[in-house]
């Protein structure tokens, strides 16, 4: 894409996205099977890596199973610390506190860093509305929040788009945003990052306020954890006068010793690297150091509804490593901006209809985003039976039952007929107008034809026993794909075709029938 | 009712399924992982530090205290640092030759008056740790003597750090969070910044010190 392209008049909306599509598919699949072996590599660097994952499960599940102990500890300590703690029940509270808070400053914008948890509840958007202006300082968000785009991976949101793309979206967006990009500024990665470190440090100097998430709490000295590779989670922490955290209450482990265990999982599950170049670790706040006000606001929305479901409430234990992502077939495919959440990938069609329930066409479409090949399982850190939660997770939907909603107890009826198939139906409507949803909407209608409600055996767990999915040895399967589909995806210009076709990635589900 | 009691009401009906009499250390934790990787003498757990260091782009140096002086002043003179920022604490021999051979640079002492703008003019800044880890090739600033605040080792572009051998290195993760003070702002550091974002290029140095200089300080022998 050239600078004159922007310029111009509007392509067709479906042109664009045609376009776009191709693209997303080749970084995409680029970007995955990078990521993932260097995982594999930095993993194997580790003879104890099976220990530490079993502890990094078993510990996430005594916080869960005591989390109300932990979160009162939390509390407690955060507080002792001279932080103040705030509680939000929903995004919406959340969102008004956080606006609040900034409020009382006087200021009317604030530096960010990259958070799951700010990005789920719409935080940006909501202090927007209120005349804040919000600066993302991660230079992928950075990218996406100029380009006016979505993030689309945990780990690299700007995923989707590449250096001349970029390149392009600085030159037009940075002056309005502040510094403007530097003359003749080029693709090459050095300068564009250069380009990001002299526009975003003028803000980081000027901030007042900071808003961050964080990677843990450590629930017996209220310290708060964030980890991150480019320094600007360091600025937003340590700059600002007030610093404002929010924070999904299943962030919490429970003592510092704990950290041990995660600071060795998430950089070589995430980055692939020993240890990632930043770790900010602060309790309250510190004289003379850093923010003398620190506000800790502590999330629900939605987690604990997942957590009311003993099976689904493993997917609280993710620590947003993005390693599922990166194994997945679907989402090699599909793209982040498919799965309608931040949460893309594996995890995000767990996560996601556990949040926000399963009410919408496209919240319960997402169990169905997935092959159900167990490459997801192999490599999460934390042991999440994603397949097994996956079927849960279908078999609610098509059969019904209790679920918590807002912490009110439900039965969602069973879904009548073809239901459940229409509503995949119409999320694949819903997707088709987002640009790189194409290929996920075609998965998923094709993906509903192997499982309408009559041909879905429960319970499933039975089912999943019976074909041992999770337990099959991902090498194969990996094999398989490659050799079968990994070829297929390689011609341009037939993308939408290759990706019909490329449904069939679900093997085992046509072995079933 | 609160936001707080709703939200810890609805965790605890949430757990209905887990006995009343279970207390958190009743879930069984298996710590069966190594706390060490491998077993190495002092000195080859010293060059693991280097080695690691090193594979992640920081610039390693090894010397002893009487050279010290000599080398800080080489380092900074390379950058050709106009002033200098001493952390607060910092032994004022290891900085004592900065500066001297042409007299340009201006040597700093941290203190509670310097604004950001001023930290934004300072090239170098010198600190210790409150110590290293060998097998991720991390150092850990906790804020204490010598290792200044954290903006002061965040907004200069060139960081020189002090490792003192005979006292400060680890070997492992487990070993560094037994002796660190969660209490006390910290910071840790492998490597300089670095992004991989655009299309999974690694560029080096984002924000915060693009060069990052590790100084190995041999203990007398
Ligand atoms: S589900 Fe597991 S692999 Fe996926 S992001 Fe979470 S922790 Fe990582």
């Amino acid at each position: 894409m050239s600078s004159t392209y922007l310029g111009m008049p509007a392509f067709p909306e479906a042109a664009a996205a045609a376009t776009r599509d191709e693209r997303l598919r080749a970084n995409l699949r680029h970007a995955t099977h990078t990521i993932r072996d260097r995982r594999a590599k930095a993993v194997a660097e580790l003879e104890d890596w099976a220990e530490l994952r079993a502890a990094g499960a078993a510990l996430k599940n005594r916080v869960l199973r005591h989390l109300d102990h932990y979160l009162e500890q939390v509390e407690e300590k955060v507080t002792a610390a001279g932080g103040v703690v705030h509680w939000a029940a929903d995004a919406a509270e959340a969102n008004r506190i956080v606006t609040e808070l900034v409020r009382a400053t006087g200021e009317r914008e604030v530096v960010k860093v990259k958070s799951m948890a700010t990005q789920e509840i719409g935080l940006n958007e909501a202090l927007e509305r209120e005349g804040i202006r919000c600066y993302e300082t991660d230079l992928a968000e950075l990218i996406v929040q100029l380009g006016d785009d979505l993030p689309s991976h945990i780990l690299v949101p700007a995923i989707h788009r590449n250096r001349s793309e970029i390149r392009d979206i600085f030159r037009e967006r940075m002056a309005s945003w502040g510094r403007a990009a530097p003359e003749g500024l080029t693709d090459s990665p050095a300068q564009l990052t250069d380009a990001a470190r002299l526009h975003l440090r003028e803000k980081f100097l000027r901030a007042r306020v900071g808003i961050s998430g964080a990677n843990f709490l450590v629930a017996d000295t209220g310290t708060a954890v964030v980890v991150e590779s480019e320094g600007n989670g360091r600025m937003c922490l340590t700059l600002p006068e007030t610093l404002i955290s929010v924070v999904g209450i299943e962030k919490i482990v429970p003592s510092r010793r704990d950290l041990e265990v995660y600071l060795q999982l998430l950089p070589r599950s995430s980055t692939a690297e020993r240890m990632n170049p930043y770790t900010s670790m602060w309790t309250g706040t510190t004289d003379g150091d850093g923010p003398s006000t620190f506000h800790l606001v502590l999330l629900d929305n939605g987690r604990t509804d997942t957590l009311a479901d003993p099976v689904g409430r493993q997917a609280l234990r993710c620590i947003r490593c993005s390693a599922c992502l990166n194994v997945c077939p679907v989402y090699e495919r599909a793209g982040g901006h498919a799965y309608g959440s931040p949460y893309p990938g594996p995890i995000g069609a767990i996560l996601t209809p556990q949040l926000r329930g399963t009410s919408t066409a496209l919240d319960a479409s997402l169990p169905y985003a997935s092959s159900l090949c167990g490459a997801c399982y192999e490599v999460c850190p934390v042991a999440i039976d994603i397949p097994e939660v996956l079927l849960h997770l279908r078999e609610r939907v098509v059969q019904g039952g209790r679920v918590t909603v807002r912490g009110r107890r439900r039965t969602v009826r069973p879904a009548r007929g073809h239901t459940s198939e229409r509503a995949v139906l119409r999320a694949a409507q819903w997707v088709l107008d987002r640009p790189g949803a194409l290929r996920a909407a075609q998965r998923l209608a094709s993906r509903t034809r192997g499982l309408h409600p009559r041909r879905l055996p429960g319970p499933g767990r039975a089912w999943t026993d019976s074909r041992e999915l999770p337990r099959v040895p991902s090498e194969p399967f990996r094999d398989w794909w490659r050799r079968t589909r990994g070829g297929a995806q390689e011609s341009p210009g037939r993308g939408s075709r290759a990706g019909t076709s490329g449904a069939s990635g679900d093997d085992r589900g046509q072995e079933e029938r | 009712m609160s936001s707080r009691e709703r939200v810890l009401a609805r965790v605890r009906r949430a757990l209905a399924d887990v006995p009343r009499e279970e207390r958190p250390q009743d879930v069984v934790v298996d710590r069966g992982y190594l706390e060490v990787h491998g077993s190495r003498t002092p000195a080859q757990t010293v060059d693991l530090l280097a080695e690691n260091l090193a594979d992640y782009r920081a610039r390693v140096h090894r010397t002893d205290a009487a050279d010290l002086p000599g080398l800080l002043a080489r380092l900074t003179a390379e950058r050709e640092a106009e002033t200098v920022l001493a952390a607060s604490g910092l032994p004022a021999a290891w900085v004592s030759a900065v500066g001297s051979p042409d007299g340009v640079a201006t040597v700093v002492t941290e203190h509670d008056g310097l604004t950001l703008a001023d930290l934004d003019g300072v090239d170098t800044v010198v600190t210790g740790c409150a110590l290293a880890i060998a097998e991720t090739g991390t150092i850990v600033l906790d804020s204490g003597p010598g290792q200044g605040r954290r903006r002061s080792t965040l907004v200069p572009d060139h960081h020189i750090c002090v490792v003192d051998c005979g006292a400060q290195v680890v070997d492992s993760v487990v070993r560094a969070l037994e002796r660190l003070d969660l209490t006390r702002p910290l910071t840790w550091i492998s490597g300089p910044s670095a992004t991989s974002d655009i299309e999974l290029d690694r560029v080096e140095g984002v924000h915060g010190p693009r060069m990052l200089e590790v100084v190995l300080l041999d203990p007398p022998l």
